[in-house]
């Protein structure tokens, strides 16, 4: 395949999974451990003591560091994506990240992209999310033995412009072309709608790990039409893990006198057991906590489910508010939802499905949420029929589309500090806005715009986005110059800015300054090859391997004239192995991976022959004599010998 | 007026260099994917501008040309060819979202006749500024509007002070019901101009135009009220 395969990518809060399309249908694809879930957890090793480059550990042997060595260790980075200092300071009261402490001059920018301390090191959030993405690539790659270079990454539908970018910035820095972001309910119902009825409302109720989603969409002969969307980005199950958190080392400071905060491997220990204990209460009545202390006290609980429903009824209250809102935008009521689907590994809770049933009505109308495909892997699946849709290549994604829409509404700051909108939230994108500006002082040759994104009337309690200045205006009387200033949002739902002054005919100069994020320099400069290219890149890596294969099949070609078996081949075969032996060397001194697997093909299937007069001789030396079809009587169908010359498998 | 909007320019195919109508998506010879047309957002739809439209035929269109013009169709394209699948189908979508709901419709229709308010941002160094709508009040509510929205603050502040008065809350269900019937009443005098409109002669549609923009007018004012009423009585 020229263009290679587009995979599916989906980048949480708490698991990242990486899936392709096999064919017709979706699958995941497990990392070297056989496992399809990768923790998004990131650990830095130890620095090695003999100056060798640092290494990052992904996944679940990151996790298990967590409890060793936890300043080395970070997870739920995705809470920080795009988010500048000032934005951050609630979600480091909850989560142990470890800013960096830059000695820095003069107060800190609360705009600046905030790095993490692991370590010796720091890192922005996309570049430690670049590392799960990285890991999830090495995967496919794995599994295909070829490599990948474009995916499809999903996102929260509820992220803003500068989380989208931050996101796509990652994928970047991990050596991926995005070719789109996916709200992750969207991906969700093309993961669910593949063999499912075509028409249709349905909502998609997505609680993960720290975000919560909600769309409605429309479906008709393949088309995916969102009509609105809400959520929160920082709600999901790492706000019930934080509530049983606090209960326990509450009580352990109350009962055992110990204040486990200044110990954040006891703090892991806490919240590892917290999760185990939320886990079990979606099955069991109860669950108890048993936690060794630094003292060797133990500290023992047990939690029945009432009390637990009851503690986390406030986080899932917060649920039902952007789906009354979901339902107001697309203008329909509980009743006229034909279906709900259940995303996030946080709807297992029965609370939570109880709270869905009441939001959609479903049980006094006979229905049920669909919850037949994995929570935790449905939204990878959907992102894998997008890359399926993108790359053209499946017969079952050729006639779907998905029309997405924008989750906030655009505005440009007015006088007063007013929000003037745009373009309104739930808006299918692309979509675009053509606004004219024009001077108030004559002679003015340049004006400032403020664009906003968000609900609120006033710019200053909406989200910044970028501020940028028109330049380059030909002076003029005030009010005469008129200044075409386009908006575009795009399909990953990022905005785009053009603008041209049109009585004039020049195009005004624009330097877009994003209010939050990393410039394309230094994103550049965060490509993680750059950062650690101690291992060859992919092509090198095939490379080596094509050319390990031809050794070791022309090493057995060199041996062949020693064998009985040789003797009993035609000229005209010899000639041919010749040839094909000496086709194959040629072809190793070149640098095509492709060209060398080929011409390993080719001489091995000149060599056929002779591989089976070897194969034929060896089994009647070992079975007395026999000929092969009687001895594979004898042995039943499971005679399988390999081809002697076989080449290796290579993993 | 429209027939000038209409106007096509003859342009050549960037790719097979025939030339071509100018208001065109795809080039009618080689079939690729054309730059944004210059036309209005009815010719998007290749439809004559019209007040009462067809949502299930404009819905079917949507559709038909989503499929043919959606970035995703191009993520392996030509760089060229990806720009202009963006910029069609923004152009597309803002069409549809315009057209599709009648009241946008109404206001786009005006605009593109001139008769809409026009919308030019008057900027200064420090602030930018977009105009608000400031919609007038229409005479003949002068007097009820001032009532009602009196009783709004009242009620505001009797709801901070926890008291309840089911006296006035009575009166503003009732005011509510009163401006909820007037804006039904808009909205029926509006249906009728959009029929009037479209089987109009010029003379006639510019007497409807100008009634449809006072009628937009007392409408924009009409649910501004109805919807501060909902916002106090915690709807």
């Amino acid at each position: 395949m020229a263009e290679g395969r587009v995979v599916g990518i989906d980048l949480g809060t708490t698991n990242s999974l990486v899936a392709y399309m096999e064919g017709e249908a979706p699958v995941v694809i497990p990392g070297a451990d056989g496992l399809n879930l990768v923790p998004s957890v990131v650990a830095l090793d130890p620095i090695p003591a003999d100056g060798g480059r640092p290494t990052i550990t992904v996944g679940n042997t990151a996790r298990r560091a967590l409890m060793e060595t936890p300043e080395r260790v970070v997870y739920s980075v995705k809470r920080l994506m795009g988010r500048g200092l000032e934005e951050i300071q609630e979600e480091l009261k909850l989560f142990p990240f470890r800013l960096a402490e830059d000695a820095q001059s003069g107060p800190p920018d609360p705009n600046e992209v905030p790095r993490i301390q692991l370590g010796e090191m720091r890192f922005t959030p996309p570049e430690i999310s670049a590392y799960v993405l990285r890991q999830l690539k090495r995967n496919a790659e794995r599994y295909f033995g070829s490599a990948v270079t474009q995916a499809v990454i999903t996102v929260p539908a509820y992220f803003n412009d500068a989380q989208r970018q931050a996101t796509k910035d990652a994928g970047r820095m991990a050596g991926l072309e995005v070719l789109r972001l996916v709200n992750e309910p969207t991906a969700a119902a093309l993961a669910y709608g593949l063999d499912r009825a075509k028409e249709g409302t349905i909502a998609v109720y997505d609680l993960g790990g720290g975000t919560f989603d909600i769309s409605i969409l429309k479906l008709r002969d393949g088309i995916f039409e969102v009509q609105s969307t809400n959520g929160d980005t920082h709600l999901g199950g790492d706000d019930i893990d934080n509530l049983l958190i606090a209960i326990a080392l509450g009580e352990i400071f109350a009962e055992n006198g110990v204040d486990l905060r200044p110990y954040p491997g006891a703090v892991q220990a806490v919240r590892k057991a917290a999760i185990e204990a939320k886990i079990k209460l979606s099955t069991e009545e109860e669950a108890r906590f048993d936690i060794e202390l630094p003292n060797g006290d133990r500290y023992k609980r047990e939690i029945p489910r009432e009390v637990f429903e009851m503690l986390i009824e406030p986080v899932l209250e917060r649920t039902a508010g952007p789906c009354k809102r979901a339902l107001a935008d697309a203008g329909i009521t509980p009743a006229e939802i034909d279906e709900v689907v259940l995303v996030g590994g946080s709807t297992r809770i029965p609370a939570v499905r109880q709270l869905v049933d009441d939001l959609f009505q479903l049980q006094a109308r006979g229905k049920k949420p669909h919850t037949e495909l994995n929570p935790d892997e449905v939204v990878a699946l959907g992102a894998a029929v997008q890359a399926g849709i993108l790359a053209g290549a499946s017969k079952t994604t050729e006639e779907m589309l998905l029309l997405d829409v924008t989750p906030l509404s655009l505005g440009i700051e007015a006088l007063g500090g007013t929000v003037a909108r745009i373009i309104q939230r739930n808006s299918t994108i692309p979509a675009s806005a053509t606004e004219h500006f024009t001077t108030g002082v004559d002679g003015q040759t340049n004006v400032a715009i403020h664009v906003v994104q968000g609900e609120r009337e006033l710019a200053s309690d909406c989200r910044s986005l970028a501020r940028f200045d028109l330049k380059g205006i030909p002076p003029m009387s005030a009010g005469l110059p008129r200044i075409e200033v386009k908006f575009l949002i795009d399909a990953d739902g990022i905005l785009n800015v053009t603008a041209r002054e049109q009585r004039s005919g020049t195009e005004a100069q624009i330097e877009v300054k994003a209010t939050y994020g990393l410039t394309d320099e230094q994103v550049e400069s965060m490509i993680l090859d750059s950062f650690d290219n101690a291992e060859a890149d992919f092509a090198k890596r095939l490379l080596i391997e094509a050319r390990n294969e031809a050794a070791t099949i022309l090493a057995a070609v060199e041996r062949a004239p020693q064998s009985a078996a040789w003797t009993q081949l035609t000229a005209d075969e010899k000639t041919k192995v010749a040839v094909a032996r000496d086709y194959l060397a040629a072809k190793m001194q070149e640098d095509d991976a492709e060209a060398i697997r080929e011409a390993v093909q080719i001489l091995d299937l000149a060599t056929r022959r002779f591989a089976e007069l070897m194969m034929e001789a060896a089994v009647s030396t070992a079975i007395g004599g026999k000929t092969m079809a009687a001895a594979s009587e004898d042995m039943g169908d499971e005679i399988a010998a390999p081809h002697p010359m076989a080449a290796a498998e290579f993993k | 007026m429209l027939n000038v909007l209409n106007d096509a320019v003859p342009v050549a195919c960037w790719s097979c260099s025939i030339g071509h109508n100018d208001s065109t998506l795809f080039c009618p010879h080689c079939s690729k994917i054309q730059p944004p047309p210059g036309g209005d957002y009815f010719s998007v739809f290749n439809l004559e501008p019209r007040l009462n439209l067809d949502l299930k035929a404009l819905e079917q269109e949507f559709h038909r040309l989503s499929r043919k013009l959606h970035p995703d169709r191009f993520a392996r394209a030509l760089e060229n060819e990806k720009q202009w699948s963006l910029a069609d189908t923004a152009l597309l979508n803002d069409a549809y979202r315009t057209l599709k709901d009648p009241l946008r419709r109404t206001e786009y229709l005006l605009k593109l006749l001139g008769n809409g308010v026009t919308e030019e941002h008057n900027h200064t160094d420090s602030a930018g500024g977009a105009s608000k709508d400031t919609s007038r009040v229409p005479a003949d509510l002068l007097e009820e509007a001032f009532e009602l929205n009196m009783q709004l603050e009242e009620m505001r502040f009797a709801r901070k002070s926890g008291a309840e008065d089911p006296e006035l809350l009575a009166s503003l269900e009732d005011a509510k019901k009163k401006f909820t019937a007037l804006l039904e009443a808009v909205d029926r005098d509006l249906r009728v101009c959009w029929t009037a409109w479209d089987g109009g002669d010029a003379a006639a549609r510019q007497a409807q135009q100008k009634k449809m923009v006072a009628l937009l007018d007392r409408r924009r004012y009409l649910s501004n009220l109805v919807r501060d009423v909902n916002e106090v009585m915690g709807a």
